[in-house]
């Protein structure tokens, strides 16, 4: 055993340690590498409450590994140091134990009062309700009265061949989708955080903003957001299969752009209504089909529609989709509950439904040789 | 107990083990079933290893690289599953089987057959949980934590199999925890007090209680889920009055003590190296004790420290901030009672030294950021980011692993009778050290910038960190190959070590001769005061 020999090994441990404090107080220093302070006040007093500890912790660090650093030095057998045998110090473990006490006591408040103002969900000037769903976001917007004024779904946008690295991948790969969530700057916008199926979380960094989706709670949360841009986040909440897959995009806008914007949707809502009692023909609906069908059910069903069985059944020759019709609507129409299958009767309008339900019938070599109309849709949805 | 030793005559106590496979199935003696209980671990941390690298593999840069994201989510849970009951329990039970005997001068474990019985359940927990993935829909891939309802309504089919593991495991953990609480409060040699006691002692009796107490309630949780999957009940399944949240209760009310249960016995095995290697008694030996007894009774008020997200009333916020602050006191304490032990020692730098002071720096770094966590306004950007796995990836791997691999070199010699090679230690000690700070490091830094855990796929700003991870990852996975082959050499043709392998080693198990008889202690030796010191 080589316990008489100086180990030359050991003199580089204090080195590599305090290289690695280095590191650790360049968290506090380095912009890059630290978190965002983001836009509004509560991510602001967040990065404050951050900082503070961080550098709570580098100087705690310091001390205590610059004395085990110390002795690891100058008191080593091979440099001819004696053991003293004391093993306590009463004073000494009084100070230990009161000094980081009243450290503790010190960031208590400041946690506090930034905790109490998050709470403080009073009298918000808009309220949106966030949705999650497997694997997207619906936003539903209310108006004075708490009912829904429009909705719409929030789905990743970045195309399936950037992520099988078979294209460049764009600037803002995963963290893009279809249609933000748009909200006006310097309103207390209060939003409403549920799920459908299981838990998902709703993550906005830059508003210091983060709640869970639970199915059957509405949770509540706020946030005003003083500058005009995209903020972009996350789910982060493992919520199965495409987890990753589901970004948070909020565009906060001056206040005309935003009631233009508003104003237009309401009015897009009233047209897709129109289409309800329309008939198309076999080709509308096979394109319009295809399109419901890449957002909404390729992410389960695959777009080869051969699904990932056992857990997502195939459709290409599924017996449902190439037998009767009217079983084929109410199954998409009213989901399978206790399976990741959802009711998309809630979500859909009867003139998607009506083109994805024919889309699936006519395709993957289904063939059932029929039509799907929006009011044959409306007819079994009556029927319920 | 005076039974067995009995029967095993009066004038043979040095007889030796059964021959073959049967010494390994039949066995009731501690040493062999430590020695099971490490070897299982160990082939669970390879597992458990290869998993992670396939999690590094994917990571390794943006874009799909060999895995489905369903598949990826697989690699996770098991990973977890596999390194938290597979490897790092068992390997303390391993410890506690070989040195708790030894440690209070008794002949053996109080239960032996039980003890038998304990480790025997695990392999085949194991093997069921594994062989979820082959089956159709494959294995377990709702996270270790088993959130419902992505575990029970939306689960694949398997899941009913990990239930059935979970149990398996519980009921070998609370088998295992009894025989040691029986063992120390029973069969400590006559004249030894509580408060004479080794650490590694004090640490895994406080640790059995704990266990003893949550087991039990996650149990009760996968029994739940059970009856959500199979009997239609609704326990958490929102549609039908039941409530998810719920489910986190539970789980996070076994799930913190859990996670001292992973650490008690770590703080153990390092308040016996470092004395030795200072050549000088434990510093604040009976406030190491109240600190291990303060953490392990604050484990039970903090658990919904994980659940800051789940929107809970400010009340209950600031209770579980407030109370997970505190567990800052007493982990301090200790960490500045190994320093005040390091401090005008005579210390030399074995293996375990090293790993015993790597595991109080590391550690330490993992308590920061646990302090960090705790502030609640903050944790709302930390929860579920990379931070939080940097976090627990500190405190488990440089600490509780660490501590586990400390362990074994420094009582190898005793073990074994045999040494290993001194500069092969310190080279894997090296090459864990760098590996491990290069692969979890950089998580600080993803987390902060935004990335959360548990995807299959990143946006490219986290490119680079994730690199670093990987490349960290792979290179600490194989030098425990290095390590497997060290101890393999130590065993099978390392030069003798003497009874007292340690200069400054104080204990019973060091006065036992090396290399060790089959049995020991079979009658009480003498406690004296000098021995007992550290
Ligand atoms: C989140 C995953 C998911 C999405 C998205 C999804 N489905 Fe499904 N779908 C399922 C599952 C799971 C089943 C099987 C349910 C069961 O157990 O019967 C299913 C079953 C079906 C069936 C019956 C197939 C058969 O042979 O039993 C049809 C038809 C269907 N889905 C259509 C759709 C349509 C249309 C969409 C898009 C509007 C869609 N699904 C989106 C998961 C999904
Ligand atoms: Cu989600
Ligand atoms: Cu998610």
């Amino acid at each position: 055993m080589s316990v008489n020999k100086p180990c030359k090994g050991i003199r580089r441990l204090p080195f590599a340690l305090g290289a690695l404090l280095v590191l650790w107080s360049g968290v506090a220093l380095a912009d890059e590498l630290n978190m965002r302070p983001g836009v509004t006040t509560i991510s602001q007093s967040i990065f404050e409450l951050h900082t503070i500890v961080l550098w709570i912790c580098v100087v705690i660090g310091i001390i205590v590994f610059g004395a085990m650093f110390w002795s690891i030095i100058h008191h080593r057998k091979s440099s001819g140091h004696k053991p003293a045998q004391f093993h306590e110090n009463t004073r000494l473990e009084i100070l230990w134990t009161i000094v980081p006490t009243v450290i503790l006591i010190v960031m208590a408040f400041p946690s506090t009062k930034t905790l109490v103002q998050m709470y403080d969900t009073s009298s918000p000037d808009m309220i949106v309700e966030v949705r999650g769903y497997q694997w997207k976001w619906q936003y539903k917007y209310l108006d004075e009265n708490r009912n829904p004024a429009f909705s719409f779904f929030s789905i990743l946008s970045t195309p399936i061949e950037e992520r099988h690295n078979e294209v460049p991948k764009g600037e803002h790969y995963l963290l893009e989708v279809d249609e933000p969530l748009r909200i006006p700057v310097n309103k207390k916008v209060q939003f409403l955080v549920t799920s459908e199926d299981v838990i998902h979380s709703w993550w906005v960094p830059d508003f210091g903003l983060k709640r869970d989706a639970i199915p059957g709670t509405m949770n509540d949360i706020w946030a005003i957001v003083p500058t005009p841009g995209v903020y972009r986040g996350q789910c982060t909440e493992l919520c199965g299969k495409d987890h990753g897959f589901m970004p948070v995009v909020v565009q906060a806008m001056e206040q005309d752009d935003f009631d233009a914007w508003y104003a237009e949707r309401v009015e897009a809502q009233k047209e897709r209504a129109a289409l309800e009692s329309m008939s198309f023909t076999a080709d509308e609906l096979m394109t319009q089909g295809e399109a419901v069908y890449t957002k909404y059910c390729a992410s389960c069903h695959q777009a080869n529609g051969q699904g990932v069985p056992p857990v997502f059944p195939a459709l290409a020759g599924s017996p449902i989709a190439t037998g009767d019709r009217d079983e084929h609507i109410a199954r998409v129409v009213d989901g399978v509950a206790g399976t990741a299958m959802q009711a998309f009767g809630s979500q859909l309008s009867k003139a998607e439904l009506a083109a994805v339900v024919h889309f699936e019938r006519h395709s993957w070599g289904n063939n059932a040789g029929d039509l799907t109309q929006p009011v044959d849709v409306a007819n079994v949805m009556a029927g319920n | 107990m005076s039974e067995v030793v009995d029967s095993h005559g009066h004038d043979d106590h040095d007889h030796g083990p059964d021959k073959g496979l049967a010494r390994w199935l039949f066995t009731t003696n501690h040493k062999d079933i430590g020695t099971l209980y490490l070897w299982f671990s160990f082939a669970m941390f390879l597992i458990g290893g290869v998993l992670a690298l396939g999690i590094r593999a994917e990571l390794f840069e943006p874009g799909r690289q060999f895995f489905e994201p369903e598949f990826f989510n697989q690699l996770t849970t098991n990973h977890g599953l596999i390194m938290v009951f597979g490897a790092i329990m068992p390997a303390f039970v391993g410890l506690a089987n070989w040195l708790v005997p030894m440690m209070i001068g008794a002949p053996d474990m109080a239960l032996p057959r039980m003890n038998n019985l304990s480790f025997w359940i695990l392999p085949f927990a194991f093997g069921m949980i594994i062989s979820t993935l082959f089956m159709e829909g494959g294995g377990p891939n709702f996270g270790w934590t088993f959130y419902a309802p992505l575990s029970t309504t939306y689960a694949p089919p398997s899941t009913t199999y990990f239930i059935f593991a979970v149990h398996m495991m519980g009921a070998s953990s609370i088998m295992g925890s009894i025989n040691i609480i029986a063992t120390i409060l029973n069969m400590r040699a006559p004249g030894m007090t509580l408060m004479q006691m080794p650490l590694f002692v004090w640490t895994w009796l406080i640790t059995a209680y704990l266990l003893l107490a949550v087991m039990p309630v996650l149990a009760g949780v996968v029994t739940m889920m059970l009856f959500d999957i199979h009997f239609g009940t609704s326990f958490f399944n929102a549609a039908g009055g039941g409530d998810p949240v719920m489910f986190q209760h539970i789980f996070w009310f076994f799930g913190h003590p859990e996670v001292y249960i992973m650490i008690l016995p770590a703080f153990g095995v390092v308040s016996q190296i470092i004395p030795t290697f200072a050549r000088k008694p434990l510093f604040g030996y009976d406030s190491m004790v109240y600190a291990v007894a303060s953490i392990a009774f604050l484990s039970f008020i903090v658990w919904a420290h994980h659940m800051f997200t789940v929107g809970l009333p400010l009340a209950g916020q600031l209770f579980f901030m407030y109370a997970t602050m505190l567990i800052a006191i007493p982990t301090g304490v200790k960490v500045f009672n190994w320093t005040a032990t390091m401090w005008k020692g005579a210390m030399t730098f074995e293996t375990p030294m090293l790993f015993a002071i790597a595991f109080v720096i590391l550690f330490t770094i993992g308590g920061f950021s646990g302090l960090m966590l705790a502030i609640t306004p903050a944790d709302y950007q930390y929860q579920e980011t990379y931070f939080v796995v940097a976090h627990f990836h500190y405190v488990l791997v440089p600490g509780a692993a660490f501590s586990i691999i400390a362990a074994v070199y420094y009582w190898l010699p005793k073990w074994c009778g045999r040494m290993y090679d001194e500069r092969l230690g310190k080279l894997h000690f090296w090459l864990s050290f760098i590996a491990v700070n290069v692969t979890f490091f950089p998580q600080h830094f993803s987390g902060l910038a935004g990335m959360p855990r548990r995807i299959p796929d990143y946006a490219v700003q986290f490119a680079d960190f994730n690199m670093m991870s990987s490349i960290g990852a792979f290179a600490f996975g194989l030098s425990q190959v290095l390590f497997l082959y060290i101890v393999v050499q130590a065993i099978r043709a390392g030069k003798p070590a003497p009874a007292r392998a340690w200069e400054g080693a104080h204990g019973l198990e060091w006065t036992l001769p090396s290399p060790l008889p089959y049995h020991t202690f079979t009658h009480p030796p003498k406690v004296t005061a000098a021995e007992m010191h550290s």
